[in-house]
């Protein structure tokens, strides 16, 4: 034989004996050490696993197949380290939300009941959430998508675009009680405006909007040049081009990155305490009174402390997520239909 | 329909670059004009300085003047979008709209223009421009599948036929056929054939077989060396520049002595 095709590879089943063997040592380590717990006995049994496999398949693999089972572990351990905490937190609303979360639960608000005793519901913070980050939406997306489509468009590079996008660098890292904190003080404090959702809508747009500009600047950036000039060079007007043309290629990942955003205040509770602060009760206009929101309604009832209003929080973190979840359905659902076809 | 070109002076820039010097030419109407020379040697840009597409780059400008039968587009309120109505192109890679069908690729160029048209002459409009991209025999049973789902040589002929449909006076193609097998290759030429018949066609080529095939007229351009700018070596009837080229520079680069 003049050439060596054949290696010596370690079998298909070593990972998974290597695996419970780490495991097995691991648990052994604990119980004559001092080392304790299931976190440290998970972290002992990967760094066994990670040592012994690369020694062993060193030996008999030789160095490129070591590195190679080494890398593909760090990042498999990797994924499971970042799979693993969301996992954690659905196992544990759906667990403790779902006592609670029932029609009944949907359709009462907390008038007139006491925080310690069971009942009431979240329809006014439900409520109060839609409209709010409705209106934020709805003054939100024009804006950040006709400024995504100045900046990819029209600006290319020039000295007024890159003022804007430092902007909106900067407002991407504002803290949302600042957004909060400067509604209270430029709306309600200098012209005398209400508490209101829709104060709180404003500050829920302030925080929108930097993340609709991103991520429509990158969705457009991505659009081919051809397409454009294919378009141009019909003698289709530019503003034709980008309508019909350059959003319709773009919309799928335009729609992600406005669910982002809406994901992303409707959960905020520190802007909402600021502007419209809490309600007990159904007020279904968002220019007059406070209003309530699912966050604040969490917050609310987490303070109160007792088991009823627990109870309560953990079913409005429940219905938080659910919306959540509905709002990014539907919206993938419309840009799949949307979506380039090939 | 069909009408003649007349370049003078162009220079062209990208920037503080000058990529293309002192290029003056005519193109006659219900011609063949082939532009061959060597990569960088400003051939694209010259072809898109005649439908006013090289200033859609981010810093790039021409200077001298490009005249429609007499009339400067770039004259003082010519509006470029109806220079680009007038004067139609065609890329070198096949690049149909993604979001839309067959139908609606070819009525792209009028269904986003103003004018309101009646369903049946829509549909006669796509007809007759697929029948005159020689694709309609290929596609009629699917006009309302993606257009993006053909194959590369029918994605050409679907963006010839988007090209056509809008009646252009002239048609400008960057090298149709570089990203495109022999069969499609000679598909789109055996189209040229026919279409010069009625438009004014200009076609940048890499393939000199293709020029001599396709144009009655061509233009050799070269460069002196990279970071100069292209320039325009000669214009003749093609039968002239590869047979017996004025230039000893054109007989070096079509007998492959270049550089």
């Amino acid at each position: 034989m003049s050439t060596q095709l054949r290696g010596s590879i370690l079998p298909k089943w070593f990972a998974a004996a290597l695996a419970m063997l780490s495991i097995g040592a691991a648990l052994l380590i604990e119980n004559t050490t001092n080392v304790s717990g299931i976190g440290g006995t998970t972290a002992l049994a990967v760094v066994l696993y990670l040592v012994l496999q690369t020694a062993w398949s060193f030996t008999v693999e030789g160095r490129r197949h070591a590195v190679d089972r080494l890398f593909a572990t760090l990042i498999y351990s990797s994924f499971v380290a970042a799979a693993l905490p969301l996992a954690t937190l659905i196992w544990q609303v759906v667990h403790k939300g779902i006592a609670q979360f029932n029609a009944n639960f949907l359709s009462h608000s907390m008038r007139s009941v006491s925080p310690s005793k069971p009942g009431g519901g979240i329809y006014h913070a439900l409520l109060g959430t839609l409209e709010q980050v409705g209106i934020a939406t709805l003054i939100a997306v024009p804006i950040g998508i006709l400024t995504a489509i100045y900046l990819v468009e029209y600006s290319r590079g020039g000295r007024l675009g890159k003022w804007i996008s430092f902007f909106v660098d900067v407002m991407t890292g504002v803290p949302s009680i600042v957004a909060g904190l400067f509604i209270y003080t430029a709306f309600i404090l200098t012209f005398g405006m209400e508490r209101s959702g829709f104060a709180a809508s404003l500050s829920l747009t302030i925080l929108m909007m930097p993340v609709i500009v991103r991520a429509t600047e990158e969705m457009l950036k991505i659009v081919p040049a051809d397409l454009r000039e294919a378009s141009l060079a019909l003698g289709i007007p530019q503003w034709k081009t980008i309508l019909r043309i350059v959003l319709p290629t773009a919309i799928g990942g335009i729609i992600t990155g406005v669910m982002l955003s809406v994901a992303r205040v409707a959960g905020e509770t520190a802007p909402l305490l600021l502007t419209t602060f809490l309600s007990q009760s159904i007020n279904s206009n968002p220019f007059a009174g406070p209003q309530a929101a699912i966050p604040t309604f969490i917050w609310d009832q987490i303070s109160s402390a007792t088991p009823a209003s627990l109870d309560r929080a953990w079913a409005g973190a429940l219905t938080l997520i659910l919306l959540i979840m509905i709002f990014y359905g539907t919206a993938k659902l419309i840009a799949r239909y949307y979506a380039p076809k090939a | 329909m069909a009408k003649r070109i007349d370049v003078n002076n162009l220079n062209a820039y990208y920037g503080t670059f000058r990529a293309v010097a002192d290029v003056s030419l005519t193109i006659e109407p219900r011609s063949v004009t082939a532009f061959i020379g060597p990569s960088g040697c400003g051939k694209s840009t010259v072809l898109r300085s005649l439908n006013r597409m090289h200033e859609v780059i981010p810093g790039a400008r021409i200077e001298g003047s490009v005249a429609l039968d007499g009339e400067d587009i770039y004259g003082d309120g010519v509006d470029p979008v109806n220079v680009r109505r007038t004067i139609g192109m065609v890329f070198q890679r096949p690049n149909p709209f993604p979001t839309m069908s067959i139908q609606e690729n070819v009525l792209a160029g009028i269904k986003l223009d103003s004018g309101r048209k009646s369903k049946d002459e829509l549909s006669e409009i796509v007809e007759r421009s697929l029948r005159g991209a020689n694709l309609w025999n290929e596609v009629k049973d699917r006009l309302d599948r993606p257009g993006a789902g053909l194959s590369g040589g029918q994605q050409q002929r679907l963006c010839i036929a988007r090209a056509i449909a809008v009646q252009p006076d002239v048609l400008l193609m960057d090298e149709p056929c570089s990203a495109l097998d022999p069969i499609s290759t000679i598909a789109i030429e055996d189209l040229i054939h026919e279409l010069k018949n009625e438009y004014t066609i200009v076609i940048v080529t890499h393939n000199m077989q293709q020029a001599a095939r396709v144009s009655s007229s061509t233009a050799f351009f070269n460069l002196a060396a990279t970071g100069e700018p292209g320039r325009l070596v000669e214009i003749n009837p093609t039968d002239q520049v590869f047979s017996a080229p004025r230039e000893k520079a054109t007989e070096d680069y079509i007998s492959g002595r270049f550089g």
